[in-house]
């Protein structure tokens, strides 16, 4: 357990805008502090948070939130496999710990760890390590940014903050021909399609960028 | 907290609780993504993450209206990509990025 929380220890450091913004977030769309603690405990994904909070500051209708947290987070079923495949041996129990923990950083670290050592033991405990102290930072991170949120003068435009941490997020995310046509796709639909009802061009371009790259990375046959 | 953040923070949670649990919990089996899935799911950070900042950006910062290409969010943006592309630094991303909107909205 401690080798998780010390392989995670950097992460936490690097983690706190991304938290400290989802605090903020919360409060710029009407929640109480305490609610963006709710929030953190619940949905326990950056992106998807800050996704869906500043979608209800724009008064969206729910089910294109709950949508939105839900394509976001479908990242997590790769990972979950990925993980499975490691865990054979554990509890229901212990599983559906690792499960509510999943992040993409304790993905990371554990992945790497076991990759390293194939034989390593005392899984569970080093990955309930990681990701507890990381959900443990970044409840204190929620807690800080909506107190300390309300005290941003209104003229500063800290909304713009979210859009920037998303196209910081989607540097490391396009990696090759197929992810930049997906996001390439996806933005000019998004851009063109904000007319539709309810931001519901958000889920639509989604799945155009999704079928857009999907369909050239079949095409040149490359797995990558 | 209105009714409708209720119904995203309850329904979200257990959706995404869900896609946490999915595969974990059929560990015994081992299993294993069919690639078409596998390569979905490897495309929807970039496309989801893109839909997210385009409009974002190129719209000035509202929905209404056509495009905004003169607003000063572009070129922050742009110029906080370039830094992430660099640096792979988010807090220095977010503060160049801040940075740039704010200098040319006090100058404009």
């Amino acid at each position: 357990m401690l080798a998780g929380i010390r392989d995670i220890s950097p992460v936490v450091l690097g983690m706190a805008p991304f938290g400290l913004l989802a605090g903020v977030a919360a409060i710029e769309a009407g929640l109480p502090a305490w609610g963006a603690n709710l929030f953190s405990g619940a949905v326990f994904a950056g992106a998807a948070q800050l996704a869906a909070l500043d979608l209800i500051a724009k008064d969206t209708a729910a089910p294109i939130v709950i949508g939105t947290i839900l394509i976001i987070n479908a990242r997590f079923v790769m990972y979950s496999a990925s993980l499975a495949v490691h865990t054979a041996g554990e509890s229901a129990g212990r599983r559906a710990v690792m499960a509510y923990l999943l992040t993409d950083q304790a993905y990371a670290v554990t992945i790497a760890r076991v990759t390293e050592d194939p034989r390593m033991r005392h899984r569970f405990p080093y990955y309930a390590g990681a990701g507890g102290t990381l959900w443990a930072f970044w409840q204190l991170y929620t807690l800080i940014g909506a107190v300390g949120g309300a005290a941003i003068p209104d003229d500063v435009p800290i909304e713009f903050a979210i859009p920037l941490v998303f196209a910081a997020l989607l540097v490391p995310a396009v990696t090759d021909r197929a992810t930049v046509a997906a996001a390439v796709t996806s933005g000019t639909v998004a851009t063109l399609a904000v007319g539709l009802p309810a931001n519901l061009g958000l889920l639509v371009a989604a799945v155009a960028g999704v079928t857009v790259g999907v369909g050239l990375s079949r095409s040149r046959g490359v797995a990558a | 907290m209105t009714a409708t953040v209720w119904v995203i923070l309850v329904v979200g949670a257990v959706g995404t609780f869900l896609e946490w649990w999915s595969l974990l919990s059929v560990a015994h089996r081992a299993a294993s993504v069919p690639p078409l899935v596998r390569e979905a799911l490897r495309m929807i950070p970039a496309a989801a993450l893109a839909a997210l900042v385009a409009p974002a950006v190129l719209r000035g910062g509202s929905a209404d209206g056509g495009l905004a290409l003169l607003d000063p969010r572009l070129p922050a943006a742009a110029l906080a990509v370039l830094v992430m592309w660099r640096t792979r630094n988010i807090l220095l991303t977010l503060a160049v990025g801040m940075a740039v909107l704010l200098g040319l909205q006090a100058i404009s």
